[in-house]
Formats: C-alpha cells, sequence, structure tokens
C-alpha cells in the first residue's frame, strides 16, 4: 500500500469524489435494506412468531393446495386426519381475515387471527379472549386509545377487549386476536385457514393430495403481496449494488489507464505484477471501505429517526449486510479494471526505440 | 534456466534482437557484443535508430533477445521467467530512464523508499539511507520533502539517478540522461554519474548522442545499424 496510499493522499479530489458515491449509493442500500427488513416484519411477523414448525394449506378435494392465506380453507375431514397423522404432535387450525377496526372514533384496517390460546403471542397485560373478546396489540391501544375491558367495533361486531399483546402484523395490518369462533363471526368463514403444525409426518392418501404444508418461513411467500413487495425492493437494491460495482469498476478503469506510465516505471525497476496488483487493490479496498463503513454509518443513523414514521428495520445485519456487498462488489469491479495493470509493458518507460 | 558466471557485471554476447516490421523483420541488434566491467562508465553513442536503446532494453531485461546471451552480475538472464527479470532488475540493475519518469505523488525521498518497498524491504529503516543519499547527489532536506512538481529539472534527474542507485545495483543503464538539460546542468549530471560509478562499483552504460559528454566515460563505443563499433 506504499504507493496506493500516497496516491490517494495526491489526487485526493478524485478520490474524495469516487468516495462520496460509494458513500451515497451504501447509504441508499442500507436504508433500502433496513425498509425491507421493515416491511416483511410489518407483513409476516404474526406468522412468523407462530410455535409452530410447519403451516398446512388447504383446498377442496378437487383442487390441489397452494400456499395462499387468501385462497386457503382446511375442513374438518383435513383437520382430523392431520391430528391423526403418525409423527404429528399437534395441528392446531388459525384462522386469518383482514377487516376493519373501529373504536374511539377512529377506524384502521386490521388482520384478525382466530386460534387457540397456544398459537397467540404472551399477553402483556389482561386476560386471555373467550368467545366475544379480542387481544390487540400495543400499538392499536394506543392508537385507538383502548384500555382492558374496552369495547372495539370489528366489522359489525362490537366485542370486549381482553388483553393486550405486543405488536405482530400480518399484511402490513396490526394483528387481533380472537377465539375461531369470533374470529368465524367477524370474518364470515366457516372453515379455518391454516393449520399450525408442530412435529414431522403428515397425513396419506385425499387429505396429503389436498393439503400442502411447508415450513414456517417457506409459508411467509403465501401472504398477499409479500413476495412481490420483497421481490422488488430486493431487485432495486441489486440494481444499486451492480450499479456501484460498473461505477468502481470505470472510476479504476480510467485511473489505471491514467497511471500506465507510472506502472510502466514500477516494472521496470522491478515490482512484479503481483505486487502491482495488490497495490491497486488495496487502493481500491481502502476507498471501498472507508466509503461503505461510512455510507452504512449515515444510513443507520438516517433510518434510527425514519423507524418512528415508516416500518423499518435497524439491526446489524440489515447494516453490515449492504455494507459487506458494497465492498465485495466493487472489489469484483475494481479487480476486472486493474487486472489491466499485468498487461503493461515496462519496455514504455524506456521510451521510443532507437 | 540461468546460470552463473564469475564474469563481468554485465556481459553481452552476441546478442541479436529483431522486430517485426511488416511482413519482415527490422533487425535492431546485430550480433553485438560487450563486457562492462564494475567501476567502469561505457558510453554508447550513434545516430537515431542505430539500436541504442534497444541495447539497453536488452541490458535492463526488460526485451528478451532472438540469440545471444546476457549476463547480469553473473547471472544468464535470456533463459529467465519473467518473475526472475523483475526480481533481477528489483536486486541488480539501476535504471535512469531518460525523462525523470518519476512518480507525481511520491516526494523525492519516497521516491526512493518505493524501490525498498517493492524489495520487501522496511521503509522506516531505508529513511536514514535514503535520505543520505539525497543528500549525496545534491538535494538538501527541504528538496527531499518535495514532490516531482516541485523540483527543477536537473533535481529531477538527480532523483532519477539515486533511485536507480538506491538498491545497490551491479548495473546502471543510463538513457540519454542530459536530453531535457541544458548543457551546464546536464554537464553536472554527467559529473555525478561519473562520480557515483566509481564510489559505488556500478558496472554503467550511457546512451547518449551528445559527444560534448564523452570526456568522462571509459570508453566510448559507437552503434551503426545495429552493430557496435
Amino acid at each position: 500500500m506504499f504507493v496506493a496510499l500516497r496516491d490517494i493522499r495526491f489526487a485526493r479530489g478524485r478520490f474524495a469524489l469516487m468516495g462520496t458515491v460509494v458513500v451515497l449509493i451504501t447509504m441508499l442500500v442500507v436504508f433500502l435494506n433496513g425498509l425491507t427488513g421493515g416491511l416483511a416484519r410489518e407483513a409476516t411477523s404474526a406468522v412468523a412468531g407462530l410455535p409452530a414448525g410447519r403451516v398446512v394449506f388447504g383446498a377442496p378435494a378437487w383442487a390441489a393446495a397452494e400456499v395462499s392465506f387468501g385462497n386457503s380453507t382446511v375442513d374438518e375431514r383435513q383437520l382430523a386426519a392431520w391430528r391423526a397423522a403418525p409423527g404429528v404432535t399437534s395441528a392446531e387450525p388459525l384462522g386469518v381475515a383482514m377487516t376493519r377496526l373501529t373504536a374511539g372514533g377512529t377506524a384502521s384496517s386490521v388482520s384478525v387471527f382466530g386460534s387457540t390460546e397456544r398459537l397467540r403471542p404472551e399477553l402483556l397485560r389482561g386476560t386471555a379472549p373467550r368467545d366475544g373478546q379480542v387481544a390487540v396489540g400495543e400499538r392499536v391501544a394506543r392508537e385507538h386509545g383502548l384500555r382492558v375491558g374496552g369495547t372495539v367495533t370489528l366489522g359489525s361486531r362490537e366485542l370486549v377487549v381482553a388483553g393486550i399483546t405486543p405488536d405482530r402484523s400480518h399484511g402490513h395490518a396490526p394483528t387481533v386476536w380472537a377465539t375461531l369462533g369470533t374470529w368465524s363471526l367477524v370474518g364470515h368463514q366457516p372453515q379455518p385457514t391454516v393449520l399450525a403444525v408442530t412435529g414431522d409426518g403428515g397425513p396419506s392418501g385425499a387429505v396429503a393430495a389436498s393439503t400442502r404444508a411447508v415450513e414456517l418461513d417457506d409459508a411467509l411467500p403465501g401472504i398477499p403481496g409479500y413476495a412481490a413487495e420483497q421481490g422488488t425492493l430486493r431487485l432495486v437494491e441489486g440494481f444499486l449494488l451492480v450499479v456501484s460495482a460498473l461505477v468502481v469498476g470505470a472510476f479504476f478503469t480510467v485511473w489505471t489507464v491514467q497511471r500506465r506510465p507510472e506502472v510502466a516505471v514500477l516494472k521496470a525497476v522491478g515490482a512484479s505484477g503481483g505486487y502491482l496488483v495488490r497495490d491497486a487493490l488495496a487502493q481500491a479496498l481502502a476507498v471501498l471501505g472507508a466509503g461503505a463503513l461510512l455510507g452504512g454509518a449515515l444510513g443507520a443513523l438516517g433510518g434510527w429517526p425514519a423507524s418512528a414514521a415508516v416500518p423499518f428495520e435497524l439491526s446489524t445485519a440489515t447494516v453490515a449486510v449492504p455494507v459487506a456487498a458494497m465492498v465485495l462488489l466493487g472489489l469484483a469491479g475494481a479487480a476486472l479494471a486493474v487486472r489491466r495493470i499485468t498487461s503493461v509493458d515496462p519496455l514504455t518507460a524506456l521510451g521510443a526505440h532507437r | 534456466m540461468s546460470t552463473t558466471t564469475a564474469a563481468a557485471a554485465l556481459v553481452l554476447d552476441d546478442v541479436t534482437l529483431t522486430y517485426p516490421d511488416g511482413d519482415r523483420r527490422l533487425t535492431a541488434l546485430d550480433a553485438v557484443s560487450l563486457t562492462v566491467p564494475p567501476g567502469s562508465l561505457t558510453a554508447v553513442v550513434g545516430p537515431s535508430g542505430s539500436g541504442k536503446s534497444s541495447l539497453l532494453a536488452v541490458a535492463a531485461t526488460l526485451m528478451r533477445p532472438d540469440s545471444g546471451r546476457v549476463t547480469v552480475a553473473g547471472r544468464e538472464t535470456t533463459g529467465m521467467s519473467e518473475k526472475e527479470r523483475a526480481a533481477l532488475r528489483r536486486e541488480r540493475v539501476g535504471i535512469v530512464f531518460q525523462q525523470a519518469n518519476l512518480l507525481p505523488s511520491l516526494t523525492a525521498e519516497e521516491q526512493l523508499l518505493a524501490v525498498e518497498h517493492l524489495r520487501g524491504g522496511s521503509v522506516r529503516a531505508a529513511r536514514a539511507r535514503a535520505a543520505e543519499l539525497l543528500e549525496s547527489v545534491g538535494l538538501d532536506e527541504a528538496k527531499r520533502r518535495r514532490r516531482p512538481h516541485q523540483l527543477s529539472g536537473g533535481e529531477r534527474q538527480r532523483v532519477n539517478i539515486a533511485r536507480a542507485l538506491f538498491g545497490g545495483p551491479s548495473v546502471l543503464l543510463v538513457d540519454e540522461p542530459t536530453s531535457a538539460l541544458d548543457h551546464e546542468r546536464g554537464a553536472r549530471v554527467m559529473d555525478l554519474l561519473a562520480a557515483v560509478t566509481r564510489q559505488h562499483g556500478t558496472a554503467t552504460v550511457l546512451v547518449t548522442h551528445d559527444r560534448a559528454l564523452l570526456g568522462r566515460a571509459d570508453r566510448v563505443v559507437t552503434m551503426t545499424d545495429g552493430r557496435l563499433g
């Protein structure tokens, strides 16, 4: 890094410009990644937090089951078959519906999960809801001024708030927890949506053909809009990283071409190709590392206050992964550029032949 | 594969070098033989296109001849790999370029330390030696801290010479060192080259077409159409 660091110091304007580009792109990717994580959390936390290993989607006997909370229904026969299947420890029905919550003069969209007590998150206050009662998340309680013992209207049903749970959401709508019976009345649905299953194994025969069991993580794409939303955001992030790699590659291509006379001199006085490539890559690493770390820090600092207003997940992973990706892809772009060093002819340092 | 001999610092033995020139080949060096002992300065003169720089390039192991043998510091180089030749240049050969060819981002002192760094040595330990060598070619402390664009043409050429000498070379190859300097500064650079050749015991080959500078050389050879006269 002897020459590399001094080159950066000498051409500080050019490297500062490149570093600024790295900072801005990293900041943007970190912010997007935090937003993607936050949106994922708001779309999936109710399902992802279920104390189950698998989710079973169902369909009528004449249709094939698909991984979709919107299209799935599980009938009594399927429920009984899964409960009786060898290896299955528990199979509990779960009803999922979207509706409107009205309370304290304000209304908002919520998801209603009808389930047994075991599938619900631990209560922060109050008691487990019975028929005609619900448990709401802290945010819903705060936004609507709800307390244990108060009343809410879900759809057209007036219900009593029995308990307050930690915040969970489904499809970006805060989750309200109820019994299956209450859920059925609120959602106007006679059959549960899916089964939450623990243990291995499953039924055989006709029930196996009309149900589909997937791991909990694999059930998340079945949440309406989740896969498209995450796919779009990841695509934008990917494009940004590829663009940054191309920009870094273009910068170091121009820089390498400009340095050809100096590279020729260094080769003429005995520098090996490996030494020069290592030196150039160390230079790229210094610019990328400093830029990506600063961009990551600024992205995290910007995301922290933003998380109060938008779904934003700030964690080591949401910051470190894009920073590392930025450095690695940038290095790949730089590596393609600096390999030109190996083709520089040291003879050119001597000038024209006579 | 290289072989080791106990001969003079630089030996070119029946060296021929040709270049492609359209459908035919142009002969740049035609059976050239030259022996340069340590501590002597050999000047090579001749018109443009006579093959002087080709001779220098072959002696510096920057080009591989079509035939013949090139021995540097006792090592036969024509069979060496690119990596071995680079290592030989690092350890045994100093090149004084026609244009100073200094790295723009480095100070005068750092030009020398860069050589130490690529040799794998300790830059910190070499700092005093670099200062001493630059002092010996006439650059004071203030000038040692300047970058090339802050030095005069003569000062840049002195740094160029100091850089070539820094690794303690057996062979010093000098390419038209005064072409960018006025007569007075050119004469001072020639005096310096003659002095360092004696002082450091290098086998120095100087390519020039300025016959006014030849008085400092121990031997003068003339190149014409790729042949040494």
